[in-house]
């Protein structure tokens, strides 16, 4: 849990102290969801077979939801996530498919680009008062466009081909037991880093106050620009990372690939408990929030439902959750010492 | 007195918002171990005066020094750096934050070696709940507590115990009392008091006659951005005092004196009345 966690001494008062924490109702709900749908799904869902499905998917939109959350904590969106994706991969398979230059070269440019749209997101955002969410909706628009415009005007086609070297498959777009994809681990390391920079470093500081109070921040000292650039360079990188990764796995890239992730990313923070209106959330709780998601998304197709019935589940849980990080939050400011 | 170099300095400085002028020719010295007490109606420009001291917002014309120096900051982490510690009028803590991580906000005490920088939360608590318990709010005692748990006056308290702890030179508070009981409002004249006795120069906003009278030692009367008066203690009675602030009579003559004087000037204002 985040090192904020209120804390005394003596069970009862660390028992309080857990159930006012946003996570600890994602992880009701993340142990709910798993047990409705291990109900539903039976010995495969709670097998290898289950648990590759939503790890697989709860990796790749789990390493964009991370740095996605830390944007929302400090009160900013970034829906260009969703065109960084394709970019970052046609511009790997354009580098080492179709000019057939070393993977290393692909995989470099391709996160190049995401970093450097990342630049562009928080110089705007950073620079102007136009709310993220146009910004980034336009940056989006305009990745989505040159992505589209010079694939053709390269390759000729709006899909890519290449053949990954060995060695950066195995790192980034291996399968193990042809289940696991290594971006699984993957994960697990972004959660690592961005867990130490928003909990232990001084930075993670930074960011909950940009979200608590824009001007507050500012007056006390803080480098809101250098932070919030930062910020978004994350969110490009991480989304190249995954778009990237995606090329890697499966030796081509579409124009035409990554839209999901833009609200996905932004349902798994908010189911994590993240803070609508910036502020508050977690590590934990985001990793929790993108598990409930993905069990969701997937456990549906191995439950024997209608598809469509994990779209309500997953509207409802993003309402139960809003409603609750509301509650949580009171909770947590009503909380006082006893003594 | 009059000869020393003062710790800090406006010379004619005019802030403008585009096309708005807020403020006009000022021109204040605050020396060492001096309460300067900025009076002045809702909207004359007070905030945007210390704010432009504090490195939110740069002049527009003019210059600040610092001990003599000339100083331009064009960030508020510059002024902070060279003793200048503000507290603003709204906002300065983070609701959904600590207490030890509000009060150290921008300044985290870390431990740790290299570049894997640990944010030193015991430290900070410790820190943060002594120096607010110096004010003399002794309920607080927990700093993982929230913020946004406190009370008005406890927030405000907890940001002038910020800046006292920060402060090297120059303190600036505009109008700290405002949200205060009397009690603290008590403590904090005492603290700007203690600040005075070590040597600092305090910048004082208030709209409270009383608590001008009880720590200031030089006034200054802002009117729509300029300075109207500026006069030291004892060179004025209460009662004048009172009616410049609260806009009576002499207020009004002040006022309309300075139009006149603008009109037939080029738009420059006049010389302070003394
Ligand atoms: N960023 C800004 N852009 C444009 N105008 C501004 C800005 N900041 C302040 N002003 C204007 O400058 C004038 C002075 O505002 P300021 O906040 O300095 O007043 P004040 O003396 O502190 O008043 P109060 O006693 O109510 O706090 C106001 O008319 C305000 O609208
Ligand atoms: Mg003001």
């Amino acid at each position: 849990m985040s090192p904020d966690a209120p804390r005394t001494s003596g069970p009862a008062a660390s028992i309080g102290n857990l159930i006012r924490r946003p996570e600890f109702g994602t992880l009701i709900g993340t142990i709910v969801v798993y047990a409705f749908f291990a109900s539903l799904g039976g010995k495969v869902f709670l097998g290898a077979p289950g648990w590759s499905a939503f790890l697989t998917m709860a990796a790749e939109v789990g390493i964009i939801a991370l740095p996605v959350g830390l944007l929302m904590i400090a009160g900013e969106l970034d829906i260009s996530v969703g065109a960084v994706v394709p970019a970052a991969a046609l511009t790997c398979a354009l580098v080492s498919g179709h000019y057939d230059l070393p993977t290393w070269y692909g995989v470099l440019a391709g996160l190049a680009v995401g970093l450097m749209i990342g630049f562009i997101n928080g110089y705007l955002v950073s620079r102007t008062a136009i709310p993220s969410l146009i910004i980034t909706i336009g940056t989006m628009f305009g990745t989505m466009g040159l992505t589209l415009g010079l694939t053709v005007l390269i390759a000729g086609s709006t899909g890519v081909f290449m053949t990954p070297d060995p060695v950066a498959k195995l790192m980034l777009g291996e399968s193990i037991n042809f289940m696991f994809r290594v971006t699984i681990f993957w994960w697990l390391g972004f959660a690592l880093v961005i867990y130490y920079l928003l909990h232990v470093a001084p930075w993670g500081n930074w960011v909950f106050a940009l979200g608590g109070d824009r001007d507050s921040a500012r007056n006390a000292g803080i480098p809101i620009r250098r932070v919030t650039i930062g910020l978004y360079m994350l969110s490009g990188f991480a989304a190249a990372f995954v778009g990237v990764s995606q090329v890697l796995t499966f030796g081509s890239a579409q124009v035409a690939a990554g839209q999901a992730f833009i609200f996905n990313s932004i349902m798994c923070v908010v189911i994590g408990g993240v803070l609508l209106t910036g502020g508050a959330g977690s590590v934990v709780g985001i990793v929790l929030g993108t598990l409930t998601f993905s069990i969701v998304n997937q456990g549906i197709f191995f439950s024997g439902l209608d598809p469509n019935y994990g779209s309500i589940i997953i509207g409802a849980l993003l309402l139960i959750a809003v409603m609750s990080n509301d509650t949580f939050r009171k909770l947590a400011l009503s909380y006082a010492t006893k003594k | 007195m009059a000869d020393k170099t003062p710790v800090i300095e406006l010379r004619n400085v005019d802030k403008s918002f585009g096309p708005i002028d807020v403020l006009h020719e000022i021109s204040l010295k605050v020396n060492e171990g001096e309460v300067l007490c900025l009076l002045g109606d809702n909207g004359a420009g007070k905030s945007t005066l210390i704010k432009t001291l504090a490195g939110v917002h740069q002049p527009t014309r003019g210059e600040i020094l610092l001990d003599g120096q000339p100083v331009r900051f064009s960030r508020p982490k510059q002024a902070q750096e060279m003793g200048i510690a503000t507290v603003h009028q709204f906002g300065g803590t983070f609701p959904l934050m600590s207490i030890g991580r509000s009060f150290f906000a921008g300044v985290e005490p870390t431990r740790g070696w290299g570049p894997f920088k640990v944010y030193d939360r015991k430290t900070a608590n410790r820190i943060a709940v002594e120096a607010v318990q110096n004010f003399g709010i002794t309920r607080i005692d927990d700093g993982d507590r929230l913020v946004g748990g406190l009370s008005g006056g406890e927030r405000q308290s907890l940001a002038i115990a910020r800046a006292v702890h920060f402060g090297a030179r120059v303190l600036i508070l505009d109008e700290p009392t405002a949200a205060l009981g009397v009690k603290q409002a008590a403590h904090v004249l005492r603290i700007v008091n203690e600040a005075k006795r070590r040597g600092l120069a305090v910048i004082f906003i208030t709209h409270q006659v009383m608590h001008a009278m009880a720590v200031g030692d030089h006034f200054a009367v802002l009117i729509r951005g300029a300075i109207a008066a500026d006069f030291r203690k004892g060179e004025k009675t209460r009662e004048e005092i009172a009616d410049l602030m609260a806009g009576g009579e002499s207020m009004a003559d002040l006022e309309s004196s300075i139009e006149g004087y603008m009109e037939s000037h080029d738009g420059h204002v006049p010389p302070p009345v003394h």
